[in-house]
C-alpha cells in the first residue's frame, strides 16, 4: 500500500540498471553469428554448396574441408553454411505470417463475442491436427518449395497466436479505460487499435520468438522426412537427412548440422525468455 | 497502565527501500502498545504506516526494504534483531495479523478448519480431537454461525464478514499479546464493518490483548481506539488519547486531517431552480440470467439474479442525487445502466426527454453518451496507461468530428478548470498522483460538455483530504456548468456533504428516496436508520471536536 511504485524510466536508462544475464548475451551473440553466416554465405564458404567432387567422398575434416564432406564430396562446412539461409528464412515466414494473420483475428475475436465462438471453434478444430501431419499433407499435395513449406509450418501456429492475443484482448477489454472510451463515443474498430492492440504487442514479440523457433525445427524435421525443401537447396534437415545414411562410417554429418541447429534454438529460446521477464512486469526481479 | 510494562515498543524505526538510490520510508518513529490497549495507527497513503506492521512481523518484503536503524520489541525481544526462526515461532503464538482482503490470506482450495488445524499443529502438541475441538471453540467465540459447518466450508463459500471472521479467530487462536490489525474493515460494508469492530474489541477486553489497528478512517479511529498515532511521511506527526488527539490536536496535519473528514450531518438544502428534468428513470429492471448450455438441453431454468427491480427517479439539472447502499444493492448495475454499459432487461430511461433503453448500437447511442459522462472508482484504471493526458482527454473530442488542435486547445483550459498545469497534456497518466488522475478523469467527462455526470464511487479510492479537495471541484464545476450529478457511494458522510436527494438501496430495491435532509437526518426505513447506526465515527463531531451526547 504505502510501497513505492518507481516510475517507469527510459528503455536505455532500465538496460543499465537491471543488465541483462550472461546467458542472454551468449544467446545473442550466437544468434547474431547465425544470421551473419546466412547473410555473408557466399564470402564464408569455401565452395559452392552443391559442387560434387566424387574424388572427395566422405573425407574426415582437415584445413581445406572444415566439417569433412558428404557421400557426394560435398563441403559440409558450406552446406551447413547455406542451409542457415532457409532455416532463418523458415523461421522468419512462419513467424511474421502466423502474427499477421493470427493477430487480426484474436482482436475480432475478444472483441465480438458473436465472433469469438465461430472463430475460436475453427482454430480448436485447427489445433486438433498435428502440426507435422498436416505440414507433410499440404506438402505432399502441392509442389515442395519454401514457400509451401512456410504456410504448411504456419497454418498450425495461427491458432496459438489468436488464443494469446483474445486471452489479452479479454484481459484489457475488462479494464475502465475501455469502458471510457465506449462512453466518448469511440467506434469498436477505433477502440481495439487505440486501447486493446498496445497491450497485446508485448507477449506477441516474445511468442514470435518461440514460433521462430519452433519453425526451423519443424522445417528440420520436414526435410529429415524428405517432404521439405527439395535436396537441391541444402537445409540442416536435409544434410541430416542424407548424413544418416552413412552415420555409422561419419557420424559428424549428423553431429554439425545438429550442433548448429541446437545451438540456434537455444539462443532463441533464451532471448525469448529474456524478452518475456523484461517485459511482463511480474517477473521483475527474478531471473 | 503505565507500571505495566509494554507489549510491544518500538524505537526510532528507520526503513529504508533497498536499490542504488535508497528512500527512507519510516523516518525513525517510535510508539509503546500496553497490554489490553488499542493504538490506531491513523494516516494516509504513503504515510508508512503498514510497513510499520510490516516490520513489527518481520514481514519487510524481502530484496526491497530493510530496517536501517531502530528496535522493535515484543516483551523485551528485539524484532529486528531475531533469527527468521524464532519470529516465526512468535508470529502466530506472540502476535498475530489480519488483513485487509480475508479472501487472499486464505488458501481458497483447502477447507477452512484444515487451515485452522494448521495453526495448532504448527505451535502445540495438542491431538487432532483436542484441535478440532479447539477450532470449533475458536469460531463460536467469533460468533460464527454453526461452527461445524463453517469448518467444512471453503473460502469461497462464506460471505466477506464471515471470512473476516475467521482471519480473526485464526489471528487469536493461540491467544496472542499482540494483534496486528490492518486496515481489517476496509473492504467490508459499513454494518459488516461494525460488527467486526465490535468483534475486535470484545475479544480484546476477554483476552488482554494489546491491538495495532491500521486504517486510514478515522470514524473507525473513534470507535476502537483509545490512543491515536498520527502519521505522515514515516513520521509519527502526533500521538495521543483519542479524544485529545481528536478533540484538541495540537498539529495543524492532525487538524486538516480531521476538517476534511465528511460530517453525517447532511448540508443545508440548496434553493431549487426552475426544474427541467435531464435525466429519467420508469421502472427499471435488470435481470442477469445465467443458463448453461446443459440446463437449455435440459429444459432447466437458469440462474435468474434480480439486480436492479423497479427504479425510478427524476434528476433535474444543478441538482446532486445520491445512491446509497452496501455492495450488491445494485446502485452500481443502475448507473450502467444509465450509461448503458449494461442493458436495462426492462423500463425507461430518458436523457432530455428521449428514451435511450432501445436503443443499440454506438452511432444510435451517440448524442445520449454526449450528454451522460461517467467519472470511475479507481483513477488507475480509468486513463489508459499509454496514452498522454492529452491524448485521453480529445479522444471523445476527435469522435465528434472536432479538430484535433481545437480539443487540445479545448483540454488545456479543461485541466485548468480542474486545477492542473496546462503542461500536463504532454504527460502520462504515472505521473500524476491519485488525486490528480481523478482531476484528469473530471476534465475528460467534461470535454464532452455533458447534462449528466454519473459518478460512481468517484472518491472512495481517494484519501480523505483529496477526497474533500476532489469533492470541491465536483461541486464547483456543478454550479458553474449547471450540471445533474448521480452520485453513487456507499459512504453516507459523503452523501450528506454532497447531495440534493438521497436515494437508498438494498439488494435492487429502492428502500428509501428523498431529499438528503430528511432521508439522512429522519430516516424512515429501518435499513437506512442500520445504516447510518453502523456509519463508523458516528458519535463523534469532527466539526466541533467532542463525542456526540445525543443521536441527532
Amino acid at each position: 500500500m504505502s510501497l513505492t511504485t518507481s516510475a517507469p524510466a527510459s528503455p536505455r536508462k532500465r538496460l543499465l540498471e537491471n543488465p541483462p544475464h550472461w546467458t542472454t548475451v551468449l544467446a545473442l551473440i550466437v544468434l547474431l553469428a547465425i544470421i551473419a553466416m546466412a547473410l555473408f554465405a557466399p564470402q564464408l564458404a569455401h565452395f559452392e554448396p552443391t559442387k560434387l567432387n566424387a574424388m572427395m567422398r566422405l573425407k574426415p575434416a582437415d584445413e581445406t574441408y572444415w566439417m569433412g564432406t558428404d557421400s557426394f564430396g560435398r563441403d559440409l562446412y558450406s552446406r551447413v553454411v547455406y542451409g542457415a539461409r532457409v532455416s532463418l528464412l523458415v523461421g522468419a515466414g512462419v513467424a511474421v505470417g502466423a502474427i499477421v494473420i493470427g493477430l487480426p483475428l484474436g482482436l475480432l475475436a475478444g472483441w465480438f463475442r458473436g465472433l469469438d465462438a465461430v472463430l475460436m471453434r475453427a482454430m480448436d478444430g485447427l489445433m486438433a491436427i498435428p502440426g507435422i501431419l498436416l505440414a507433410i499433407a499440404i506438402v505432399a499435395l502441392t509442389k515442395a518449395g519454401l514457400t509451401t513449406v512456410i504456410i504448411a509450418i504456419m497454418l498450425p501456429e495461427i491458432p496459438q497466436v489468436v488464443r494469446l492475443v483474445r486471452a489479452r484482448v479479454l484481459a484489457t477489454r475488462s479494464e475502465t479505460f475501455v469502458e471510457a472510451a465506449v462512453l466518448l463515443g469511440t467506434r469498436p474498430m477505433r477502440i481495439i487499435w487505440r486501447h486493446l492492440l498496445p497491450s497485446t504487442i508485448a507477449p506477441l514479440i516474445v511468442q514470435g520468438t518461440y514460433i521462430y523457433a519452433s519453425a526451423i525445427l519443424t522445417e528440420a524435421a520436414l526435410s529429415f522426412l524428405g517432404v521439405g525443401i527439395g535436396t537441391e537447396t541444402p537445409t540442416w534437415g536435409n544434410i541430416m537427412a542424407e548424413g544418416r545414411l552413412y552415420f555409422a562410417m561419419n557420424p559428424w554429418l549428423v553431429y554439425w548440422p545438429a550442433i548448429v541447429l541446437s545451438l540456434c534454438i537455444l539462443s532463441i529460446n533464451l532471448l525469448g525468455d529474456a524478452l518475456r521477464d523484461r517485459l511482463d512486469p511480474k517477473m521483475k526481479g527474478r531471473s | 497502565m503505565t507500571a505495566t510494562p509494554p507489549v510491544l515498543s518500538v524505537r526510532d524505526l528507520k526503513v529504508s527501500t533497498m536499490g542504488r538510490r535508497p528512500a527512507e520510508i519510516l523516518k525513525g518513529i517510535s510508539f509503546d502498545i500496553h497490554p489490553g490497549e488499542t493504538l490506531c495507527l491513523v494516516g494516509e497513503s504513503g504515510s508508512g504506516k503498514s510497513v510499520t506492521s510490516l516490520v513489527t512481523m518481520d514481514l519487510l518484503p524481502r530484496g526491497e526494504l530493510e530496517v536501517t536503524s531502530g528496535t522493535a520489541a515484543l516483551n523485551g525481544e528485539d524484532i529486528v534483531t531475531a533469527s527468521p526462526a524464532r519470529t516465526k515461532a512468535l508470529r502466530g503464538a506472540e502476535m498475530a495479523m489480519i488483513f485487509q482482503e480475508p479472501m487472499t490470506a486464505l488458501n481458497p482450495v483447502l477447507p477452512i478448519g484444515l487451515q485452522m488445524d494448521e495453526i495448532y499443529k504448527a505451535h502445540t502438541r495438542m491431538r487432532p480431537a483436542e484441535r478440532k475441538t479447539a477450532a470449533l471453540e475458536a469460531f463460536e467465540a467469533v460468533s460464527l454461525p454453526d461452527p461445524p459447518r463453517i469448518y467444512d466450508s471453503f473460502p469461497h463459500q462464506l460471505s466477506g464478514g464471515q471470512r473476516q471472521r475467521v482471519m480473526i479467530a485464526m489471528a487469536l487462536a493461540l491467544k496472542p499479546k499482540l494483534l496486528i490489525a490492518d486496515e481489517p474493515t476496509t473492504a467490508l460494508d459499513v454494518t459488516t464493518q461494525k460488527q467486526i469492530l465490535e468483534l475486535i474489541r470484545k475479544l480484546q477486553e476477554e483476552m488482554n490483548t494489546a491491538v495495532l489497528f491500521i486504517t486510514h478512517d478515522m470514524g473507525v479511529v473513534v470507535d476502537i481506539a483509545d490512543r491515536v498515532c498520527v502519521m505522515r511521511h514515516g513520521e509519527v506527526v502526533e500521538t495521543g488519547a483519542v479524544d485529545q488527539v481528536l478533540g484538541a490536536p495540537r498539529e495543524d496535519y492532525t487538524r486538516a486531517l480531521l476538517a476534511a473528514v465528511p460530517s453525517l450531518t447532511p448540508r443545508p438544502a440548496r434553493a431549487q431552480q426552475a426544474p427541467e428534468p435531464v435525466l429519467e428513470l420508469e421502472a427499471v429492471n435488470k435481470v442477469f440470467a445465467f443458463r448453461p448450455f446443459l440446463d437449455k438441453l435440459l429444459r432447466r431454468p437458469g440462474h435468474r439474479v434480480q439486480a436492479v427491480s423497479d427504479v425510478s427517479f427524476r434528476l433535474d439539472r444543478g441538482r446532486t442525487l445520491g445512491i446509497v447502499g452496501e455492495s450488491g444493492s445494485g446502485k452500481s448495475t443502475v448507473a450502467r445502466c444509465v450509461l448503458r454499459l449494461e442493458d436495462p432487461t426492462s423500463g425507461a430511461i430518458l436523457v432530455n426527454g428521449h428514451d435511450i433503453a432501445p436503443l443499440e448500437g454506438q452511432t444510435a447511442l451517440e448524442p445520449a453518451r454526449r450528454a451522460v459522462q461517467m467519472i470511475f472508482q479507481d483513477p488507475n484504471r480509468s486513463l489508459n496507461p499509454r496514452l498522454t493526458t492529452g491524448d485521453s482527454l480529445i479522444e471523445g473530442a476527435l469522435n465528434a468530428g472536432e479538430p484535433r488542435a481545437e480539443a487540445l486547445q479545448r483540454a488545456g483550459e479543461l485541466l485548468e478548470v480542474v486545477g492542473l498545469p496546462r503542461d500536463a497534456l504532454a504527460r502520462y497518466p504515472h505521473q500524476f498522483s491519485g488525486g490528480q488522475r481523478q482531476r484528469i478523469a473530471i476534465a475528460r467527462a467534461l470535454m464532452m460538455s455533458p447534462d449528466v455526470i454519473v459518478a460512481d464511487e468517484a472518491v472512495s479510492a481517494l484519501d480523505v483530504s483529496v477526497q474533500a479537495q476532489v469533492l470541491e471541484l465536483l461541486a464547483e464545476v456543478q454550479a458553474k456548468r449547471n450540471l445533474a450529478v448521480l452520485f453513487i457511494t456507499h459512504d453516507l458522510r459523503v452523501a450528506a456533504q454532497i447531495c440534493d436527494d438521497v436515494m437508498v438501496m438494498r439488494r435492487g430495491e429502492v428502500v428509501e428516496f428523498g431529499p438528503a435532509g430528511q432521508v439522512l437526518a429522519h430516516p424512515q426505513h429501518a435499513y437506512t436508520r442500520a445504516l447510518l447506526e453502523a456509519a463508523p465515527g458516528r458519535d463523534w463531531d469532527f466539526a466541533a471536536g467532542r463525542r456526540v451526547t445525543e443521536p441527532a
